[in-house]
Parts: C-alpha cells; sequence; structure tokens
C-alpha cells in the first residue's frame, strides 16, 4: 500500500497518519488480504474430496487410450479451497456492495429467493434429455416464462434457447434471413446506427450480412431521414436499439418500423434497454418484428462476473414460423410438448435449425420467472417507472456540473449520459471513474456510446434507494469539480482499491494467458510475486 | 413491492428536482397511442415470496428430478457429484452479483479465477492456451470451426458421424447462413469410431476435421491418427470434449495433435439444469491466440509493480473491433467458469483420475449387468463411464416404459439421431461415481421386464 503518487497527493489511508509507509511481513493489510494463485499453493498430493477406490482395472478396450500420468493440476482441501476462493470475492466490487451504475447493463438487486428456485431439484436436477413425461414441470416453467414475455412484449411469439443478448442478436437476424429465403429474395445489407452497441454491426457480421451505419442527429436519435435514404430492394433490415444507447426513446420507432416494411425489410430490436420501458410499453406496438429481451439484465438473472446470460427472442407473426428449435408449445390438451427434430415436421417445418445443444438457459428461466412472479404486472410497471425516475435524478442533479449533450431534449429514459467536455485540460471520463472507484461505487459505462465525446452513461436501476442515490451524487459531483480544478491526484486514482491502474499496454503486447510454473512443483510464492512487500 | 427502495414521498421529492409533475411526464417521448395506462390486464399482480415459492415448488415437483431414480443418462451432460463448497462459494455476492470485470482494479477476484481457469482448461485439454469461456459445447464447436477457417483460409468442415447430433445441427444451422461447406458423416451401429472414414474425407480444401472425443456412442476415436492425416493436408483437428471428467483417465486431445480442443464444461462443477446454463471449453495452440473467439484474461502488473490480472487481447472482440470482430460473442459464461474452476481445485489431477477411474470402475459394473439382459448386446469396443447397447426394438419406447418403471435408463439413439433408422435400436447407457450397485441391479431388472 505504498500509494504516495507522483503529484504528492497523499491518500489518507496508511500514509498519512502514525505508521506512514509501514511494511507488513505478511503483506496483507489488516482486511485487505492478498492471494496467491490455487497453482502456487496447492499440490498434487491434495483433494477437497474423498473419492471411492475403483474396485477393478480398466476395461482391456480402454487400455490403449489410458494417459500416462494425471492432469497436471494441484488440488486443495476443502478449508484451503474454501479460503482461497472466499479471499479473491473480497477483490471484487458487486451489486451487493453498492451500487454498479454501468450504462445498458442494468446492474439491479438480484433476489435471492429466485437462487432458492432455480436450486430446487425438480429444476436443478433433471436432465436435457430425460423423457418428457417426467420434465413436465420444466417445460412449463419455460412455457409460462414465454407467455410472460409474449405478453409483455405485445408479441407474437418466442424463442427461447438463445444463450445470451449477442446470441439473441443472432437469432433474431438469421429469422430474417430464413424469411428472405422463404421468399425467394437475396437481401445481404443490415442497417445499424452508429450510436449501437458493438455486438449489433458484429452479430450482422456473423450471419452474413454487410453492415452500413445510420448517424445520429445532434438529439441523439436515429437520423430517420438517412435511414429512409439507404432503405432500398438489399436492405434486409435495421437494427435499432430502443431506448436507445444515448439513453433517449425513439419516438420515431413506428415510423422507421412503417418504412422498413413498405420497402421490404424487418426491423430487429435490440432489447438490452427494455427494463426503461416494461408494462409502460409494448415493442410489438411499434412495429418491432424480433427482440431479443436480456433476462440478465431487466429480469435480473445474476451477471455472476460475466454471464451466464440469456437471450430469449420475441418474434412477430412475420418471423415466428422460423423460429429455431427446440421450444415448446401448449397442445390443445392443454399440455406442454417440447418441440425439436424428432416431430417439428408436423407443424414448424420451416424453423432455420438449432442453435445450442440443449432447450437454452433453463436456470435463467426459473430465475426470471421467479422475479416476474414476484413483481406482477404492477411491479413490472413500477420498475419501470423507478429505474426512469432514478435516472432522471442523476441526470437534474449533476447536469450544473457535467455537460449532458442530450438533456435539452427532454427526459432520459433509465439512464443518464454526460460528456467529459469542459473538465480541466488534460482530464477526462477515465479520471473520473477512476476517482469513483475510491469513493466506493463501481464506474458507470465510459467512452460509449461513440457518438459522445468522453460518454458517461449512468444506469442507477430502480433498486437504487433515493439515499443512495445522493450518496452517489455527492461523489459525482466532487470528482467533477475536481476534475474542473485540475487535482491531479485523480490522474493516479484508484488508491484505496486492491490493485493500482493495470498496465493492459503490457498485457496485450506479451501475453501471459495461463500460470507458467512447473507442474507438480507449485512451490511457495514470492511476496513480490503476489504483491507483498 | 420488497424490491424497490423508493417511498412515494422519494418519488414526489425528486419528480420536484427533475421538475416534471408526474413520472408519466418522463415518458413523453413514447407516443401517446403506444403508452400503456396501466397495468397490462390479464396478468396477475405481485406476489409474496411465499406464493411465489408455491407456485415454483408446484411446478418443480411435476418433474422426476435424477436424484430420486436410478439414473443412467449422458449424451452430453452427466450427472456428476457436486461438492457442497461449490456452490456456497459461488453464491458469494461478491461473484455472483459482479459484472464483467471491465474495471479490473476492483475485479481482480474475478480476473484471478479466469487465470486459474484458463490454465486448468489448458492443462486439461493438453493445449497451449485456453479461453476465459464460450456458452456451451456446441457454440463453442461451431466457433472452432469458423476459426480453423480464418486460419486455414479453407472452408470444408468434416464432421465425424461420433459427433453429438445436436452439435452437428448447431454447426449446419450455423454454416447454411455462412456458406461454409459441412460434410457429414453418417453414423453407423459399429463397435469403432469413424477414424477411416473420417480420414478419407479429408482432402486438400478441408480446414479442419471435428472428432469428439471419447464420441457421441461412447467410443474412442484415434485422435493422434486422425491428427497426422489432418495435418498432411493442411487441415486442423478439433477434438470435441463432452465429458471432461473423461480426461483424468484418457489422453489430452492436445497431447495427440489436436490443434483446438472444445468442451462442455457442466460435467465439473455445473450441474444439470435442465440443459443451461453450461459452460464452452476452448483451448488451441499458442499461435492462433489472435484469431481465437472469446474473452480471455491476462497476468499484467499495476502501477505499483503488483501482480494483477485483467481482460486482453481486446481488438479481437467485437467492443472494439465491431462488424470485423472474431465472433459477436459477448456475455459468457463466468459464474459456471467458477464453479467448474473450484470443483477441479478440490479434486486436483489426481482426485480428476481418481474420479474418473470410479466413473470407469462404475460403467464396468453396469455393462457387465446389462449384457445380461436377454436380447441386448453392448457395441463398443472401448468405453469411458458411456457405452451403446443395440436392443432388439426401437429404444425410444424402451426408454419411455422404463420412465413409467421410474428408471431413468439412458439416451434412445432415435431420439439423437431421428433421421437414421438403423440406429433406433441403440441405447446409450451411462454411469457415473452417483449410480448404486442397487441402482444397477433396479435398471437390470426392469430391462428385463420391459424386454420380455
Amino acid at each position: 500500500m505504498n500509494a504516495v503518487n507522483a503529484s504528492g497527493w497523499r491518500p489518507q489511508m496508511g500514509e498519512a497518519g502514525e505508521g506512514a509507509g509501514f511494511k507488513t511481513a505478511s503483506g496483507d493489510y489488516g482486511l485487505m488480504l492478498e492471494e496467491a494463485l490455487s497453482f502456487e499453493l496447492g499440490s498434487s498430493e491434495k483433494c477437497g474430496v474423498d473419492l471411492d477406490k475403483p474396485s477393478r482395472p480398466a476395461a482391456a478396450g480402454l487400455s490403449k487410450f489410458l494417459r500416462k500420468s494425471a492432469p497436471a493440476l494441484p488440488g486443495l482441501t476443502e478449508p484451503e479451497t474454501v479460503r482461497h476462493y472466499t479471499r479473491l470475492s473480497r477483490q471484487n466490487y458487486a451489486i451487493d456492495l453498492g451500487p454498479f451504475p454501468l450504462g445498458s447493463c442494468t446492474m439491479k438487486h438480484n433476489p435471492r429467493l429466485n437462487e432458492k428456485m432455480a436450486r430446487l431439484p425438480g429444476f436443478a436436477d433433471v436432465h436435457p434429455l430425460q423423457p418428457q413425461k417426467t420434465v413436465e414441470g420444466a417445460l412449463e416453467v419455460i412455457e409460462q416464462l414465454a407467455d410472460w414475455l409474449i405478453t409483455l412484449t405485445g408479441m407474437a411469439s418466442v424463442a427461447m434457447s438463445p444463450k445470451a443478448g449477442a446470441h439473441g442478436e443472432l437469432c433474431g437476424l438469421l429469422c430474417i434471413r430464413a424469411a428472405l429465403d422463404a421468399r425467394g429474395e437475396k437481401r445481404d445489407v443490415v442497417l445499424v446506427p452508429e450510436s449501437a452497441h458493438g455486438t449489433n454491426p458484429a452479430t450482422a457480421a456473423f450471419a452474413g450480412f454487410k453492415v452500413q451505419s445510420i448517424p445520429a442527429t445532434p438529439e441523439g436519435r436515429v437520423d430517420v431521414e438517412a435511414l429512409k435514404a439507404k432503405l432500398g430492394p438489399n436492405v434486409a433490415g435495421v437494427m435499432i436499439t430502443n431506448p436507445n444507447t444515448c439513453g433517449l426513446f425513439e419516438p420515431e420507432m413506428k415510423a422507421i418500423g412503417d418504412a422498413v416494411h413498405a420497402a421490404g425489410g424487418y426491423v430487429y430490436c435490440d432489447g438490452a434497454n427494455f427494463n426503461a420501458i416494461v408494462g409502460k410499453v409494448r415493442p410489438g406496438d411499434l412495429g418491432v418484428d424480433a427482440m431479443h429481451i436480456n433476462l440478465h439484465k431487466t429480469f435480473s438473472t445474476p451477471h455472476g462476473g460475466g454471464g451466464p446470460g440469456a437471450g430469449p427472442v420475441v418474434l412477430s407473426e412475420a418471423l415466428a414460423p422460423f423460429a429455431p428449435l427446440p421450444f415448446v408449445s401448449r397442445g390443445e390438451d392443454g399440455r406442454v410438448h417440447l418441440v425439436e427434430e424428432e416431430n417439428a415436421g408436423e407443424g414448424h417445418a420451416q424453423a432455420f435449425g438449432r442453435m445450442v445443444a440443449f432447450h437454452g438457459q433453463m436456470g435463467m428461466f426459473t430465475r426470471a420467472l421467479t422475479y416476474i412472479l414476484s413483481h406482477g404486472a404492477d411491479g413490472l410497471r413500477q420498475v419501470a417507472e423507478d429505474a426512469v425516475l432514478n435516472a432522471n435524478y442523476v441526470l437534474r442533479s449533476c447536469e450544473d456540473l457535467l455537460p449532458a449533450p442530450f438533456a435539452k431534449s427532454g427526459p432520459c429514459m433509465h439512464e443518464a449520459l454526460f460528456s467529459d467536455a469542459g473538465l480541466a485540460e488534460g482530464f477526462s471520463t477515465l479520471d473520473i471513474a477512476k476517482g469513483l472507484i475510491d469513493e466506493g461505487f463501481h464506474p458507470m459505462t465510459v467512452y460509449f456510446p461513440l457518438v459522445v465525446k468522453g460518454a458517461m452513461l449512468v444506469e442507477p436501476t430502480e433498486t437504487e434507494s433515493k439515499a443512495g442515490l445522493d450518496r452517489f451524487i455527492g461523489s459525482l459531483r466532487s470528482l467533477a469539480q475536481r476534475a474542473k480544478d485540475g487535482d491531479q491526484s485523480l490522474h493516479s486514482a484508484p488508491h484505496f482499491a486492491p490493485r493500482r491502474r493495470l498496465d493492459e499496454t503490457l498485457a496485450a503486447r506479451k501475453p501471459v494467458l495461463v500460470w507458467q510454473g512447473t507442474p507438480g512443483e507449485p512451490g511457495t510464492p514470492s511476496l513480490s510475486e503476489i504483491g507483498g512487500s | 413491492m420488497r424490491y424497490l427502495p423508493l417511498t412515494p414521498a422519494d418519488r414526489a421529492e425528486m419528480l420536484g428536482v427533475i421538475g416534471a409533475d408526474t413520472v408519466d411526464d418522463l415518458f413523453v417521448d413514447v407516443p401517446a397511442e403506444a403508452r400503456l395506462s396501466g397495468p397490462i390486464e390479464g396478468l396477475p399482480a405481485h406476489a409474496s415470496e411465499m406464493a411465489v415459492e408455491r407456485h415454483m415448488s408446484a411446478l418443480a415437483a411435476k418433474n422426476l428430478s435424477a436424484g430420486t431414480a436410478p439414473f443412467f443418462i449422458g449424451a452430453g451432460a452427466y450427472r456428476h457429484h457436486v461438492p457442497a463448497s461449490v456452490d456456497h462459494l459461488i453464491q458469494r455476492g461478491e461473484f455472483l452479483t459482479a459484472y464483467t470485470p471491465y474495471q479490473p482494479e476492483i475485479a481482480q477476484g474475478t480476473l484471478q479465477v479466469l487465470f486459474e481457469f484458463q490454465t486448468q482448461v489448458a492443462r486439461l485439454f493438453g493445449t497451449d492456451i485456453a479461453n476465459a469461456s464460450m456458452y456451451d459445447g456446441s457454440t463453442a464447436c461451431w466457433e472452432a470451426i469458423l476459426m480453423a477457417s480464418r486460419i486455414t483460409r479453407k472452408d470444408r468442415a468434416v464432421l465425424s458421424s461420433g459427433l453429438h447430433p445436436h452439435y452437428a445441427e448447431v454447426v449446419r444451422t450455423m454454416a447454411k447462413f455462412t456458406e461454409d461447406d459441412i460434410v457429414s458423416l453418417r453414423a453407423q451401429l459399429v463397435p469403432q469410431a469413424d477414424d477411416a472414414a473420417v480420414i478419407a474425407a479429408i482432402d486438400d480444401k478441408t480446414s479442419c476435421v471435428v472428432v469428439q472425443y471419447p464420441d457421441v456412442m461412447g467410443r474412442i476415436p484415434d485422435l493422434a491418427a486422425i491428427a497426422d492425416a489432418a495435418h498432411a493436408k493442411g487441415a486442423l483437428l478439433i477434438a470435441v470434449v463432452t465429458e471432461p471428467v473423461a480426461l483424468g483417465m484418457i489422453e489430452a486431445p492436445g497431447a495427440l495433435g489436436a490443434d483446438i480442443v472444445v468442451g462442455e464444461g457442466q460435467s465439473i462443477g455445473v450441474g444439470l439444469q435442465f440443459g443451461g446454463p453450461y459452460l464452452g471449453l476452448f483451448g488451441c495452440r499458442e499461435k492462433f491466440v489472435r484469431q481465437m473467439p472469446g474473452r480471455l484474461c491476462g497476468q499484467t502488473v499495476d502501477a505499483e509493480g503488483k501482480r494483477g490480472f485483467v481482460l486482453t487481447l481486446s481488438t479481437r472482440e467485437q467492443h472494439i473491433r465491431r462488424e470485423k470482430a472474431t465472433s459477436n460473442i459477448c456475455t459468457n459464461s463466468g459464474l459456471c467458469a467458477l464453479a467448474f474452476s473450484i470443483h477441479l481445485t478440490l479434486l486436483g489431477g489426481e482426485g480428476l483420475a481418481q474420479l474418473a477411474a470410479v466413473n470407469h470402475d462404475k460403467a464396468q459394473a453396469m455393462i457387465e449387468r446389462l449384457a445380461k439382459v436377454p436380447g441386448v448386446k453392448v457395441l463398443n469396443d472401448a468405453y469411458f463411464n458411456e457405452a451403446t447397447l443395440v436392443l432388439p426394438r426401437d429404444a425410444r419406447e424402451v426408454v419411455r416404459e422404463l420412465a413409467d418403471r421410474k428408471v431413468l435408463g439412458g439416451v434412445s439413439l432415435g431420439r439423437l439421431f431421428p433421421e437414421e433408422s438403423d440406429l433406433h435400436n441403440g441405447l446409450l447407457v451411462t454411469a457415473t461415481e452417483t449410480v448404486t450397485d442397487e441402482d444397477i441391479e433396479t435398471f437390470a431388472r426392469e430391462l428385463e421386464g420391459v424386454l420380455a
């Protein structure tokens, strides 16, 4: 914790008072605990699982395939394992610790009832290939969630199997490809606004389309005239995010949809920001043909440090016949059936194929359905209203200090967008973001959307209290003021995190992606290696 | 509403700060005709924890869970015992409720776990490197084929007939749209994997051959021979591992010459969960790193010289490269990777080897007993923890009748290969360490009853 920096600004912990510069023998400082790699801690003689002994040798048929020695993976006993991961966990920021206002990520509270329900053995301990009559409850969960998603969006059907948002985008675009193929048309261009999330153009390219960019207006919306000018017989469709990545609703959505449909194309809506409008407006009423829903955003399945997500795609009448296998369907007998390759021919011969090995993210479905049932139709509407209220409160509480480029055009939706224009020379968004870490907050989304200089996109979500928001606003205002005043100490923030700024250039120039130590000889790590003095 | 902290007084005060009369004033950009005036009709209102728990528990109770019946199903998803500490640790809020580690100074926990995970996967697969995970085995398999096309600049992939048919279907679905050329070999009820057919299908236009190890019928292909044949024609070998516990016992694919190894990590730490979320594993040779899809975690130092970890080589990824990215994957399977990594840390290499040996032991006991059931033949020359039986009639009916007798007795090849009537008498049966001798005896007895 030698946190003296070049500017001479002295952080108030461990440096300023008595004991400044003190180094412990362990390299740990109170509850600030360093942790070596499991490979440095473990040994091949240790195991945290008591296993039976096999009663017979390997079958003769297997002998020529046997490996010569066990994999070079050190083991740890249970107490050592629990300690290793618990110590590591304490180096993470999380929603459970405070606001996590990442724009477009919808980091809201994860109710623990969802976790409990997903772990019921009837959901957690069933195999995807069990006979259907032994999994009727699981199929009903999928069907009930599908029904909610269809109703909340006003669409005709939903493909449940995509594994995450980008996978859902792919599903939607493949439905469009399949629909065009069925019409016998070759249309190879997809229009994507320049403000779109990077997955949109990546997905369009992955699905075999050429991407053409549409500019934004000075008000932060899709330039509808520019979009219309690009429509034509080669355009398969558009991908629009609504509410968009500037945190604004696209008021011309219906007109865009009408124009695209008139030109023979389809409308894909990126539903990453559905949290702003759930229960307030149905995308199906705005001419959308396909929209993925990130269950790990709007419906609060946990992000888990980067997944798993789930990205069901709601579809219009026009695209519904092309949805991939497998899916569930309620038959005339009132029972829920699984439709897969074996029986698809009967009523779903146009399915474009299969995107995943099994039925999608069942563990996320149980959590999302639990969340939805807990909130109900009234609670979900309140979610959108509170999310939008919280974002506007942040917007109006900071706009005098941080420029909000689109604030004049009216209220924002669920996220507030600021720019770093007007800070002192040499200060930027990065300084404010890293300063927020020292203040005990996770930074907002930074430098996105690309259409705003030094963008800071703040999405508080509805699960932040007013008192919590006031604390966050206080910190953000303080940082904005320090950056305007040219407080050099911001350049070296964070000072109080488990690590100072990390050298990302070094990581990319000489990639070290796996531990390079000697297998079976873990040895003792040196203190300097693991971060001690 | 228990999840919403704003009070009516808070809302009124905040609207005052904003300068709006009502919350609806904040939705003015939504066209009035599309704005809903109240909660959507026909949907229930919010409910207490108790009421929701009752509803969900009733649905769960309609399923026959694996732990309550003799259970012999595998085919790409495996029931292994998961130590209690795994599920406890992944529910630490700092892991569960964190985002993708884009701010590395306050995400070292997740990042170090990913670095350890990448090392574990690489060592298990015998590859130089591995990424921070994919959605599942099937999507990892398709991404590997795309990667092989980028590397070899050829676009014809040969799929072994032993590749899980759902994986093959994912590949064929995606290839329809990318116009890659996929050669699918036809599965047959024979004792050995289709190595000879795979080798015969490789030509100068082949970018890669995709071989599952052990294959979907439990047979074990000779990867070294296939690797040699592929390399001789400038093609890559992609090995697909759907049961990574097998690698505690049989040689790592990378050590046998596989250039890219992908797999399904569900079987270590993750649990069945009716098919998802699962965990795509992806390893390859170091020289291919810049063609690799997915997130990568790398080691570096911080401003004080302390070791730390960051997401790296993101110039391959969609948020930087947009339409030129190697893949569109964004969110992956972080928490499942954590579960996998914890379970594998508990086991260690020696523990994994012993777990594998116990699995193989149980499978031998199962096969020996089932072979005595009249009318049943064992197909495989070699197997790890699952093998194919040939029954005297369509195994789909047999599986359903076994379920009526509360035995989850394997997966019929007819369900996996509905188009291939030659295979319909095949039954894939699996035994892991969770199977008891009594389970095996019950299975055998009920199978006798069904076939009688």
